[in-house]
Parts: structure tokens; sequence; C-alpha cells
């Protein structure tokens, strides 16, 4: 049987979060928290592969109680099973410390239900670090394929997978052995639209809650702030620009707007050489 | 003692990867940063450089040039291409030989998936996307630390980042962010060759094909002039007008999130916080708002011509020069003002 597990985790929409003007703090009220997109399509090429080959999706994620609600969402999206690894004794973590909690977890998954294959997104747009896929797969010794746009293969019989995976310059066709892990982006797999069986039984999911001491003990040292060797030192906002010189095209009429923008380009000789219009 | 400040040199192909060159002479600055502590002390600080690969010994007089004291370099078989675990495996044992304080990796996609593996295993910590470093005192610590700072949540905040108790102090930058240094063809430093013991089983994957990505031509971090296109153009076809300004411009074609998550253009070609950092001589930002997220990417390119509807768009606030007035009206008139233009001069 294929069991996918998928590392998820909810985050604030950035696109909607705003800085008060007066204060220069963080709006956090009203700013709904959402699947992290890359994860979301994640839990899609999961549950994909999972009606072809017939199993098991289970979703994990660390986060605060609300964090229900993602998992909702993928149990909507077609996953079997969620597990929501919450205690407050995790709270700050940062990279290091989220991976040994998700990795410790899986292993424990791993030893019950076998897994093939490990999803994460590329990263999640809260911190964009890309970190904790790959910590995750060092941890467990996994072989790690990250910025995978394209699952090609998945091989019961031989036990193993090929992988396209994006690069700078080109693709990558990785084949790698079960279990094996990977960040995807999104175009790993659509999402599809909930079918009403699953759109039913994700409106009463209630996932498992797991917490610090079970069904994982985990060492006290390793998580949360103290597990954290990176710590905020200060915080601030981005310096604030004021931008130059406004033409209104209503006002000169567009050619001449565009005739003035232009001659200023070409005022500035490194431009000009670049356009190729140096006399 | 020995200070070390660290640079992966990232490679492809025996090709180094800029961002290396960009990170060097950041290591330089930092370990001057701590020139007072040294007197005291009486350590040195070194600038080295970390090369792995096969055939890449010219690269190690490469990064010498930029900066580098000293190079480390893993020439064998198993590093031809990039593989996280060899790669890892690599790092982690060097780094455990020297104990560098610092170690910087540029956030390109290998050096992502390469960090963060590195830093996990040798459980220390490691802050992305750092878009200033700095060496300074923190929390009472005894000598200075690396500064880390990066953009969070979208780019709306900017934290600074330390790793007060554990080494090395790992942090990434994104191409771009930081200017190359000059090269100085007569800088003098040393090659170390390392042998590093990679088992088979330590090749837990393997590249069966590579596929030329006609996509992955778009060098938008190294390019002069970028035309940039964002929700204003109103649909996919928007593109073609970007575009064609762009070639006649001798530019590349970028866009802001929006775009690429409505699906009008390619990922590659988004600039921003979660896409690329740019900074050409000319950006040329179309029907874009200008929201945080596309501004940290894009704010310190040399000239920006805004073109907006909204007069209180806020990418007014950063741009050169900005245009109020219809995207299809005005870049059609840049097009052919610049064909004429092109003309006179021929």
């Amino acid at each position: 049987m294929f069991h996918a597990l998928v590392g998820i985790k909810q985050v604030p929409d950035t696109t909607s979060i705003r800085i008060d003007p007066e204060t220069n703090n963080l709006i956090r009220e009203g700013v709904p928290t959402i699947l992290n997109p890359y994860d979301a399509h994640a839990v899609a090429a999961a549950v994909e592969w999972k009606r072809k080959l017939g199993g098991k999706v289970t979703i994990i994620t660390m986060g605060p109680p609300a964090a229900v609600s993602a998992l909702r969402e993928c149990v909507e999206m077609g996953a079997d099973r969620g597990i929501l690894v919450s205690d407050r004794r995790f709270s700050g973590a940062d990279t290091l410390a989220t991976s040994y909690v998700l990795a410790e977890a899986i292993r424990h998954i791993h030893s019950l239900e076998p897994i093939q294959m490990i999803f994460f997104g590329k990263q999640a747009i809260d911190g964009d670090t890309a970190q904790v896929g790959p910590g995750v797969a060092v941890r467990l010794d996994l072989p790690l394929v990250t910025y995978a746009v394209n699952i090609r293969e998945v091989n019961m019989q031989d036990g193993f997978a090929l992988v396209e995976r994006r690069t700078e310059s080109r693709n990558e066709v990785v084949k790698a052995g079960f279990p094996l892990l990977l960040t995807c982006e999104k175009d790993i797999a659509q999402i599809p639209y909930a079918s009403l069986p699953d759109l039913v039984k994700s409106l009463r999911y209630e996932p498992e809650m797991w917490t610090a001491d079970t069904p994982v003990t985990y060492d006290a040292a390793q998580i949360g702030l103290k597990g954290s060797p990176t710590m905020v030192f200060k915080t601030g906002t981005p310096e604030k620009h004021s931008g130059g010189e406004v033409i209104k095209s209503a006002e000169v009429g567009v050619e001449t707007a565009v005739k003035m923008a232009l001659d200023k380009i070409l005022s500035i000789e490194s431009l000009a050489s670049v356009l190729g219009a140096q006399k | 003692m020995t200070r070390r400040f660290w640079v992966f040199i990232e490679q492809e192909d025996g090709k180094a990867h800029p961002v290396a060159w960009e990170l060097l002479g950041v290591a330089r600055r930092l370990a001057g940063e701590v020139k007072d502590e040294l007197t005291k002390s009486g350590d040195t600080a070194v600038v080295e450089g970390i090369l792995v690969g096969q055939d890449v010994e010219a690269l190690a007089q490469e990064a010498i040039r930029y900066g580098a004291d000293r190079v480390y370099l893993v020439d064998a078989p198993p590093f031809k291409h990039y593989l996280n675990k060899p790669y890892t495996s690599a790092l982690t044992t060097l780094v455990k030989k020297y104990s560098p304080e610092v170690f910087l990796v540029g956030a390109s996609t290998l050096g992502r998936d390469l960090a963060g593996s590195v830093a996990t295993s040798l459980r220390t910590g490691l802050t992305a996307d750092c878009t200033q470093l700095d060496m300074g005192v923190a929390r009472d610590s005894v000598k200075k630390l690396l500064l880390a700072t990066r953009p969070a949540f979208g780019g709306n905040v900017i934290a600074t980042i330390i790793c007060k108790n554990h080494q090395p102090q790992m942090a990434t930058v994104r191409p771009r962010v930081f200017n190359a240094p000059q090269p100085d063809p007569n800088a003098k430093g040393e090659v170390l060759r390392e042998e590093i013991e990679i088992t088979p089983e330590m090749v837990n994957a393997q590249i069966v094909e590579f596929i030329t990505n006609a996509d992955s031509s778009v060098k938008l971090e190294y390019a002069d002039v970028i035309v940039s296109g964002g929700r204003g153009l109103g649909g996919p076809k928007g593109f073609e007008l970007i575009k064609e300004l762009a070639d006649e411009l001798g530019g590349v074609v970028g866009s802001s999130r929006g775009c690429v998550d409505a699906g009008w253009i390619k990922y590659d070609h988004q600039i921003g916080q979660t896409g690329k950092t740019v900074r050409p001589k000319l950006y040329i930002a179309a029907g874009i708002s200008g929201a945080i997220q596309h501004k940290v990417g894009m704010q310190d390119s040399d000239f920006i011509l805004a073109i907006n509807r909204d007069p209180h768009a806020p990418i007014f606030d950063i741009a050169t020069l900005g245009i109020v007035g219809d995207l299809y009206e005005v870049i059609p008139a840049l097009i052919k003002q610049v064909r004429a233009m092109k003309e006179t001069r021929k």
C-alpha cells in the first residue's frame, strides 16, 4: 500500500498583512490564516498518487490548536489522516527545532505504517526559509529532492520514484529509493476540487492531537526556544523611500510624458550606453 | 586562534555562480569588522572559500582573486554534479575539521538545498535570505556575532537574527543583494586539497536525465534592463507588450507575484520576496502597484521607471521617475520613441 506523508504549515496570509502607519507595528488583527500555498500543492500531489496507486495520505503539522483548520482543508482535498503536534513547549521553535519535532513524529508514524514518500512545500510564505524540509531529510537520513516540479513515476514494485526538479539552469530527473523526501513547487500538481464525501468528512474531522510527551517523548533541550540556535535580536520596519518626479500623462499628453522620461533615462551615461544610444 | 569566515564557492559544470564572489566581498568586510577584537586577543581573521566539484581547480584561483585567503578544494568524481548528501557530507566534515565562525552560502536553488542540510547536520543556526550582514555585539556576547538581517512576513518586517551559542553562524544571501568586489589579478592565496570519502550508500539519489529548460535562460538577477508587468496588465496577453519593450531595450521580462499566481507567466520571471532579487541599471515597472513583497526584490535598481494609472500606487514611492497613465498608451509610445531614437543613431 502506498503511504504518503505531507508536512504542512498554517501561515498568515502575508499578502494581507499591513503595517500601522502611525505605530509602525504589524497589524495582526483580521489577518486570515491559510494553508501555506506550496503545501496545498504538495497535498494535491500526494492525493493524486494515492488515487493512482491506492493507499493513504497522512498529514502532519506542528502549530497552535487553530491549525486544525489547515488539516481539515487537507482532508477536504482527499487526505485520510491529520495529526497536529501541538504543545506550549514547542513555541518559539526555529527551523532546527521544528525539523526535530517533525522528524521524530514521522519516524514514529513510519514505524507503525511504513511511508514511501514524504512531501513538503518548497517553503512557507511567512518565513520563506525553505529549511524545514531539508532538515527533516537530514535527520531521518533520507534522499532529498528539493524544488520538485513533476513526479514521473512511483515504482512500488522496485521501491523508487523518478522526480523532476527545477534548478536555476535546467531540470533534473532524480531517481531515489523509498522513503524519499520532496519539497514541492506549485507545478507538482493542480489543487483538486473537493469531492462531496471528502467535503462532508472534512467538516467534522477532528485531527489527532499529539503533545511533547505522547506518543513521542521529546527531548526538552531540543524543542521550543531552548532547542533553537537562532534568536531574534531586534525587529524593525523597512526603511521608507521618497519617490522621484512623477509625470502625469493626462496633463502633458502621452507622447510628451514618454519623451520626458526617455530624455531623463538617456541623460544618464551608464543607461545610455546600455541602451546602445551613446553618441 | 584563527577566526575563519567561510564562503561556499558554488559552481555548476565548472562555472562559478557569481553569488560566490559577492559573498567573498561580504566575508572580507565582516572579517574587517572584528579587527578591533583581534588586536586585543592576538587572533587572526581569514576569509576562506570552500570549493567542491570535479576538475574545478581553476575556480580556486578565481576565488583568491575575489578575496579568499585560502581555498579548501574537494575535487573528485563523486562531486561532478551536485547531489545533496555527498555535498552535505563534504561540508559537514570540513566544518568539523576547521571550526569556522561564520559560513555564508548563496541562496540559490543549490545553496538553499545545501545550507539547510548542512546546518541541520551540524545542529547550528541558519538565517535565510539575508539582506544585510554585520558583525556586532548582541545580548552581551563576549565576541562580536554575525547580525543577520532579513525581511519577514512578506517583507513587512525586518528582523535581525543572531546565533549566539552555536557555530558556525550560517546565513544564506540571494544573488545580487550585494555587489561583487573587483577581482585583484595579483592576489595571493593558498589552495588546500581535502579528501572526502564517499561510500556507495552515501549516494542515495542519482540524476538520470538533464532537461534543458528554455525558461531557465531568464537570467533576471544579472540583467541590465528589466521590464516587469503586474496585475495592471489585465491578462496574460499584456506580457506580449512587455516582451516587445524588453526586446527593444535589450532587456528581459519580469513579473510581480500576482501575475504568477494568476498563471499569466511562469514563476521564473517573478521578482520580489518570494521570487528573485534584482538590481538592474534600468527597471521598468508597468501596472505594478508596488506591494512591499515586490519592492524588496527590486528597490536597489539604479533607475526605476514606474508606469501606473493610480497616482497613489506605492510603486511611485520608490520610483526614480513615474508616469501616471495607461500602460497600454504609454508603452506603445515608448516602443515607438525608442525605435525612432535607434533609427536616428544608425
